[in-house]
């Protein structure tokens, strides 16, 4: 019975439960069915950690197997890899820009430029990944080369996959935002790409100092 | 092969036909098996067609597609699950008994080959996991927790479609292998480096790795769904501590599944690595650690077992209180001891590899963290006694099924307990001690449960009761079945012999393997009267119709709607205020009213994704498989597209008028007040029309 009455005068016009989700002039059944969704999406994402979190934990233990190949100091450019940080960090800046602009902002031009100025730079940090992986190649880092570059590259292009995978989802939600406008559907998708971008950020934090300072330490 | 077909069949040929390797090199051992093998085969495709036939004969095609193949419902979800389950189930003991055979006839040689009985016990113990238990599981949750927590449906209807698409789709794989062999011979385990590229580079890995990886997807996704459904969707009222045992366990089981998944799923894609892209993360050489997928696989593997034994365990708990006429004792104290199971179970994972090579202290610690799970088991087995202590018990298929539950559960836990010893593990681990233990777990354990669930929801489900003579012959020949298929091999492993062994030269084992295979034969009878029970269930439809809705004198809210319950399943949103909900109603005389109004009801519109999931997941399957490309290709394509094309997509919901829905519940609530109450004492017979006696203070019925 209480948890009905609560509810009722969270109905009413207390402020929102989720201080993401009160998002401009939406109404509060809108934000009810939002906030299920976003709290799957959190769901979902405590269980991607749990793959990550395995795949960062059998490169640990994978440094040693290098079978007499290259090993991280050999094969890992801190210079690019800074780089490559720094585009994703700024990404997610400038997702939170976005964010910020859904929010507060009628005007839809900002926010459109704001998530092409992410989209931008998301496909620039794959783009330069690519490219690292290339010259690792070259230098003889290939995969089947041994256990711990098996285990490096199961675990860095996953990321690599999963913000590639975000770029598709951006595209995506981009062209809803051209044929449905700003509509409730648009903007739970933008909350919850919101989500995923920022969670890259800390798997790649979690890489860059695990692996890259890790390994060239 | 020439070229101009290699792109499209991959390295798919004749010789994957069952009986392809029997013309090459006929000898009566080859042609046995080819037999076997072809008859299964044929049986799948044979099956196939008739399912073709039949709908196209009656005209069910549109039928199929809208109301059940894109219904996002999650009551038709459940029954989907739960039928591709029994199915599964089907196939599985089959191969159990041809197991069991081969071992009795196994002295010195028997008739099936190695590679062949390989297959079996690989297939077995798949499909048993992923394809039996975990959709029947599944299936029960999905219709039963959204009722009894009083909504509408699961958070995510669509996901709940395509978590039924892919695990569809991993069990058509694995019945294609029947026809296009072979299926992996590695153990439901897939330990490497047997199963990586260097030893066994041929397709039934590939198909075993494909077929489960589908499944632990579908599955973490279903926990996604049930996990965020209960804790978002209870009615108004139902508070933590009003929660049903059976929604409790459903909770912890979608937890587990969230945390307990994605190791299996990185294991398997690992192995994939190594097989496909010639990594070297589980090989022998070249810096790859093969004890790294051991720990993966079991990270998984123990939180499974309690994903498989927690919704049992909810089953018997609703079962028990339902049948003794009393409310639950220890509530509390159950909702603690499934919540400590379902903690403790990822601290014991290396209990399944005591003989590699870890130091004695670590093998100590979690020998004592495994007998730890043993308390908590041991407080639910005391609260389900005294729940029945002094009630008036009515011995129905469920209970009976209950009841076996709880005394060879029991005998299970304790040779358990005797396993969690390091030192008693190196004697007997790898021997049929371990099959017998684990089965002794999960016969009783799970597939009792679901059974048991199945008999006591089944009204609820189709609106007639199933016919309880069947109903305990299937229950007595499941028991007594099981009990002299496994304790023999208790024996037997303590007497020395290994698991998954095609043959042996110890004639003492013999009197032991011949009584198990009576007991597989038994079992086999069990599932006979299982079918019989069915068909004369649904012969006898009229007779034991229950249209009310509440067979048993039941506890909790999916009792009180109609059976088949509506859509909607609730008219409005029920308001809960207390523990036992439904119960509560009745007692109070509250049960059956009229709600003040009728507003519009918003329900998920239909879908084709859970359809689509299952196509290409399949397809994509098949073909990494074969080292199909294009087909891969394609099907991803279009899973990508339609997950896009998906987002586009607003017609999301549909609404069904406040006047329809007051029409259908005013018609219901006439036939109950049309009906003649039956007391608990004579609920099995035809009287029964699902409406109990209302309960009156202090009387005995």
């Amino acid at each position: 019975m209480t948890a009905l009455t609560s509810r009722h005068t969270d109905r009413a016009g207390a402020p929102a439960r989720h201080p993401g989700l009160n998002l401009g002039h939406a109404h509060r059944e809108g934000e009810e069915s939002r906030e299920e969704m976003v709290f799957g999406f959190w769901v979902f994402m405590m269980s991607d950690m749990i793959l990550f979190g395995l795949l960062f934990g059998t490169y640990v233990t994978m440094l040693g197997g290098t079978a007499g190949g290259p090993g991280p100091k050999d094969l890992f450019d801190m210079r690019g890899a800074f780089f490559e940080t720094m585009l994703l960090l700024v990404s997610s800046f400038t997702f939170g820009m976005a964010s910020l602009a859904l929010k507060y902002r009628d005007d839809r031009r900002v926010l459109v430029g704001w998530l092409l100025v992410t989209l931008l730079l998301g496909l620039g940090f794959v783009a330069h990944e690519l490219y690292d992986f290339h010259r690792m190649f070259e230098a003889g880092g290939v995969p089947s080369r041994s256990g711990f570059l098996s285990a490096f590259f199961s675990l860095v292009p996953l990321h690599g996959l999963h913000v590639t995978v975000a770029c598709i989802w951006l595209i995506a939600l981009l062209g809803q935002l051209a044929v449905h406008g700003l509509d409730a559907q648009t903007k739970n998708g933008l909350i919850r790409l919101a989500i995923l971008w920022h969670f890259l950020d800390i798997v790649w934090i979690g890489i860059f100092s695990l692996v890259y300072l890790g390994g060239l330490a | 092969m020439n070229d101009s077909t290699h792109w499209l069949l991959g390295r798919l040929d004749a010789s994957a036909l069952p009986f392809w390797d029997a013309l090459q090199h006929p000898t009566t051992k080859n042609v046995i098996n080819a037999v076997i093998a072809s008859g299964a085969a044929s049986m799948v495709v044979l099956g196939a067609i008739a399912v073709v036939i039949g709908l196209t004969w009656t005209r069910r095609w549109g039928w199929l597609w809208r109301e059940w193949l894109t219904s996002p419902d999650h009551k038709k979800i459940g029954i989907m699950f739960i039928a591709l389950a029994l199915v599964m189930l089907a196939r599985a003991v089959i191969e159990a008994v041809l197991m069991r055979l081969q071992q009795a006839f196994g002295l010195d040689g028997g008739f099936l080959t190695a590679d062949h009985f390989g297959q079996l016990f690989t297939t077995h113990g798949t499909i048993m996991v992923f394809f039996m238990a975990m959709p029947f599981l599944t299936g029960m949750i999905n219709y039963v927790m959204p009722l009894q927590i009083g909504t509408r449906d699961l958070s995510f209807p669509v996901m709940n479609q395509i978590s039924l698409g892919l695990t569809a789709a991993g069990a058509a794989v694995v019945m294609i292998s029947l026809v296009l062999a072979p299926f992996s011979t590695g153990g439901w385990t897939g330990y490497p480096t047997f199963t990586g590229h260097a030893a066994n580079p041929g397709a039934g890995v590939d198909y075993w790795i494909w077929a489960v990886t589908l499944s632990t997807l579908s599955s973490t996704l279903s926990g996604i769904n049930f996990a965020v459904t209960i804790y978002k969707r209870r009615a108004p009222g139902m508070s933590w501590m009003r929660l049903p045992l059976f929604t409790w366990t459903a909770l912890c089981t979608a937890i587990l599944m969230i945390f307990a998944m994605p190791p299996l799923t990185v294991a398997t894609a690992l192995l994939a690595l190594d097989r496909y892209l010639d990594f070297h993360l589980f090989t022998a050489d070249m810096g790859g650690n093969m004890m790294n997928y051991i720990n993966l696989f079991w990270a998984f593997g123990h939180p499974e077992v309690y994903i498989l034994i927690l919704p049992a365990f909810g089953i018997f708990s609703e079962v028990f209180s339902t049948f003794a006429g009393k409310t639950l004792y220890g509530y509390k104290a159950l909702v603690i001891a499934t919540l400590a199971i379902a903690v403790l179970s990822f601290t014991v994972w290396l209990h399944h590899f005591f003989t590699m090579g870890q130091s004695a202290h670590i093998n100590a610690v979690f020998g004592i963290a495994t007998m730890l799970i043993g308390i908590p088991t041991g407080v639910k087995i005391y609260d389900w006694m005294l729940t029945l202590f002094r009630g008036r018990i009515r011995m129905s298929v469920p209970m009976i099924y209950a009841s076996g539950f709880l005394m060879l559960f029991v005998l299970g836990g304790l040779t358990g307990i005797v396993l969690a010893v390091p030192s008693v593990d190196y004697q007997v681990h790898n021997s049929l001690f371990l099959v017998a233990h684990f089965h002794n777990m999960l016969i009783p354990g799970l597939l009792f449960g679901m059974l048991a669930g199945t008999n006591f929801w089944f009204p609820k489900a189709f609106g007639f009761r199933l016919e309880e003579r069947w109903g305990r012959r299937a229950a007595y020949a499941w028991i007594i079945g099981f009990m002299l298929a496994f304790f023999p091999l208790y024996a037997l492993g303590v007497l020395g012999m290994p698991r998954r062994t095609v043959a042996f030269f110890t004639p003492a084992y013999l009197p032991w393997t011949l009584t198990a295979l009576v007991g597989a034969t038994i079992v086999l009878l069990a599932m006979a009267c299982l079918v019989i029970q069915l068909w004369v269930s649904v012969r006898d439809r009229h007779l034991n119709a229950m249209p009310i809705g509440d067979p048993w004198d039941g506890r909790s809210l999916e009792w009180a709607v109609s059976s088949p319950p509506p859509e909607y399943n609730f008219p409005v949103i029920p308001e809960v205020y207390g523990r036992d909900a439904f119960m509560l109603e009745k007692e109070r005389g509250k049960a059956y009213q009229v709600p003040d109004e009728f507003p519009d009801i918003v329900l998920p519109a239909n879908s084709p994704m859970g359809v689509i999931f299952a196509v290409t997941g399949t397809a994509m399957a098949f073909g990494l498989t074969w080292y199909q490309w294009w087909m891969v290709l394609l099907a991803a394509g279009i899973t990508l597209a339609a997950v896009i094309a998906r987002g586009f997509c607003r017609n999301t919901t549909r609404t069904l008028s406040g006047e329809e829905v007051r029409r259908t519940h005013l018609t219901w609530l006439a036939q109950v007040r049309a009906t003649t109450p039956v007391a608990r004492s004579r609920e099995q017979s035809t009287d029964n029309r699902g409406l109990p006696v209302p309960p009156v203070e202090g009387a005995i019925q």
